[in-house]
């Protein structure tokens, strides 16, 4: 399927070449990551260099009532054969006409309001491997229909074909202990990832408030691991079952004030159960007289399977610090805490950037993991601290 | 017949004060009157190079493509696509700007796809790290403000009326500002900036007034300098289009998306 898609990337490519109205924009990135302590597993490496390119080519004719995207990607990595990976994460047409749109091909959708984790987004597979915080998608096979109406849009999905989640291989860092082995993966469906799933969402501006309902039927994004042996090795069989997941989010928006709320019910045959995120963003403007402004973001973390949870995330505060210099060059900065309510166990990240020059953007990203407790899940990440250091030149 | 004449008359020497506008009233008429004849271009587009100048004199530049929808009886609509820099390439602003109610804002991140809903109570934040603050960005609209006629003069030799106007909202940056508006095209031509403690922030100057359709003056440049900080920002504007047939579907959060 990649092949066939790859040809007709170029076939898009050389027709376009042709036309009027082509756009280009892109980044090539170098990505160094320094670990700070040796691997719980021998196997993985140590600090690691990476380069990534994402061009960008759009089209757009009729008017401006057809259009063409076209955005592959590619990572090179030094240590784990797992990162060393391609996508295309869009390779779509759109017609668009006064109250409705139409989306086909490989493409990539967001849904949600909350910070700290991503429930109600479901219709892309998550780019694990590109980065653990879960905002990295891969492209999903779609014919997407909008509905465009005075109360609010309708998204009608059909989704045929489904994307594995990545994990990191075994030299990857961070990653679970026992590392996810994508050759055991299994399916509910006798279709296996071929199963075409079904989706629909309604999402309205009323007043301050943006609110979204969504419904998904299909191959779970989020797959059950479950250890088993392997080789001689203990490692994690993922397993996707078919599962019916209905989501709703929501923002108030009032004042300095953001009040947020994600939350999802899943019902399947091998699991049920409810989680949500909810919270508030307070953000103080014009820092003691200067442009900066400093948010201040908390949310809560709810998993009805409390601590038998796949997600280190079932019953955990985060307190989150956003500082915008609201400079030239756009510098902003991001501290992040979650912490369990149960035990002592805390990651904490930080994340910030700062454009030098034009073209050029430099980004740090630490994230430090303190588990003392039971939580399994995050254990194993103890070793993997993390010190990532990028430099994007964009185009 | 008669009879009315006889009201009328009657009614000058009741109310004589409405033959002597106060100076808030006259203000409010000057800032009425430009804003009446401003009224029906329906919908605009424009592209804009944004010259940021620091106090030693570097520059840097971005490219911002922008339309925006006449809403009659509340504040337009707008949409700004930034083409530079790169990396924030794609990156669409969303604005319903309201004469009574804070703006609906929404940010659209082309890297996640993700349209956020943003706060609009900062008003004087920088826009895109410039000398312009949001609210000097967004649409003028006749209620935000107060206004006080102070005098006419001449102003580089065009006859200006001079008013102060004081912004209603009170998450505004600023006390106060004086505008000197030429009289002929009734367009401001400069516009002094006083701040929370009521000193002189920055002074704007509107630079080679264009009439389009026979009718709308828009400036080719705005400058701006922050007095206090030693930085300016300078607006060019180029490529005006009117009545392109844009409607409220064209600045919606689908559209958002698919800004380009």
């Amino acid at each position: 399927m990649q092949k066939s898609f790859m040809s007709l990337a170029v076939l898009l490519m050389v027709f376009s070449s042709t036309a009027h109205a082509l756009s280009w924009r892109g980044n090539v990135t170098v990505q160094e990551r320094l670990f700070f302590k040796d691997p719980e597993d021998s196997r993985q490496h140590g600090n690691n260099l990476s380069v990534a390119a994402q061009p960008e080519m759009y089209h757009e004719w009729a008017d401006g009532k057809q259009n063409i995207s076209f955005i592959p990607f590619v990572r090179l990595d030094q240590g784990d054969d797992e990162r060393t990976h391609a996508d295309i994460r869009e390779l779509a047409w759109s017609y668009i006409a006064r109250d409705y749109e139409w989306t086909v091909g490989l493409s990539k959708v967001y849904w949600g309001v909350t910070e700290s984790q991503h429930l109600v987004d479901i219709i892309n597979q998550t780019d694990l491997i590109e980065d653990f915080d879960g905002e990295e998608k891969l492209g999903q096979p779609m014919a997407k229909l909008a509905l465009i109406r005075d109360w609010g849009t309708v998204d009608l999905f059909v989704l045929p074909g489904f994307r594995e989640r990545t994990f990191s291989g075994v030299k990857g860092r961070p990653r679970i202990i026992a590392r996810v082995e994508k050759d055991l993966t299994s399916y509910e469906s006798s279709q296996q990832d071929k199963h075409v799933d079904l989706a629909a969402r309604w999402s309205h501006a009323i007043g301050d408030m943006d609110i979204g309902l969504s419904w998904f039927h299909g191959t779970s994004r989020d797959p059950i691991l479950s250890p088993t042996q392997y080789n001689g090795e203990i490692v994690l069989q993922p397993f996707y079952q078919i599962i019916d997941q209905a989501g709703l989010d929501m923002q108030l928006t009032r004042g300095s004030w953001l009040w947020k709320l994600e939350a999802i019910s899943l019902n399947g045959n091998y699991e049920k159960y409810q989680r949500a995120t909810g919270g508030f963003e307070y953000t103080f403007y014009g820092l003691a007289g200067s442009a900066a402004d400093l948010g201040l973001v908390t949310e809560y973390l709810y998993d009805s399977r409390g601590e038998l949870a796949t997600t280190p995330f079932e019953d955990d505060i985060m307190l989150g610090f956003r500082l915008t210099l609201n400079d030239e060059q756009s510098t902003d900065a991001l501290l992040g805490v979650i912490k369990d309510t149960h035990d002592d166990s805390y990651l904490i990240s930080l994340e910030a950037s700062r454009r030098l020059g034009d073209s050029l953007k430099l980004s740090i990203q630490a994230s430090k993991f303190l588990v003392d407790g039971l939580d399994q899940s995050l254990k194993s990440f103890a070793k993997d601290d993390l010190l990532q250091l990028e430099l994007g030149y964009y185009f | 017949m008669k009879k009315i004449l006889l009201l009328a008359l009657l009614s000058l020497f009741i109310t004589p004060s409405a033959w002597a506008l106060s100076a808030e009233e006259k203000g409010l008429k000057i800032a009425q009157k430009a804003d009446e004849l401003d009224t029906g271009w329906g919908d605009q587009m424009q592209t804009l190079e944004m010259i940021l100048r620091n106090k030693q004199g570097k520059e840097s530049s971005r490219q911002i493509r922008g339309r925006s929808l006449e809403v009659i009886g509340d504040g337009d609509k707008s949409m700004s696509i930034f083409d530079t820099p790169a990396d924030v390439k794609g990156t669409a602003f969303l604005s319903f700007t309201h004469v009574n109610k804070p703006d609906d804002q929404w940010l659209y991140l082309p890297a996640l796809k993700r349209v956020k809903r943003i706060a609009s109570k900062n008003k004087s934040g920088p826009f895109m790290g410039s000398e312009f603050a949001f609210e000097d960005m967004s649409s003028q609209e006749v209620d935000k403000y107060t206004y006080k006629w102070l005098r006419d003069e001449k102003l580089d030799g065009k006859d200006v009326y001079v008013i102060e106007r004081v912004p209603v909202d009170k998450h505004s940056g600023y006390t106060r500002q004086i505008v000197w508006g030429d009289k002929v095209i009734d367009h401001p031509v400069k516009v002094e900036f006083y701040d929370r403690k009521n000193s002189l922030l920055k002074t704007l100057v509107f630079i080679g007034y264009k009439q389009y359709l026979d009718k709308f003056w828009r400036p080719d440049q705005m400058h701006m300098v922050n007095h206090q900080n030693g930085k300016s920002t300078l607006l060019k504007f180029s490529d005006y289009s009117f009545n392109n047939g844009l409607t409220d579907r064209d600045f919606d959060r689908n559209s958002l998306k698919r800004a380009r």
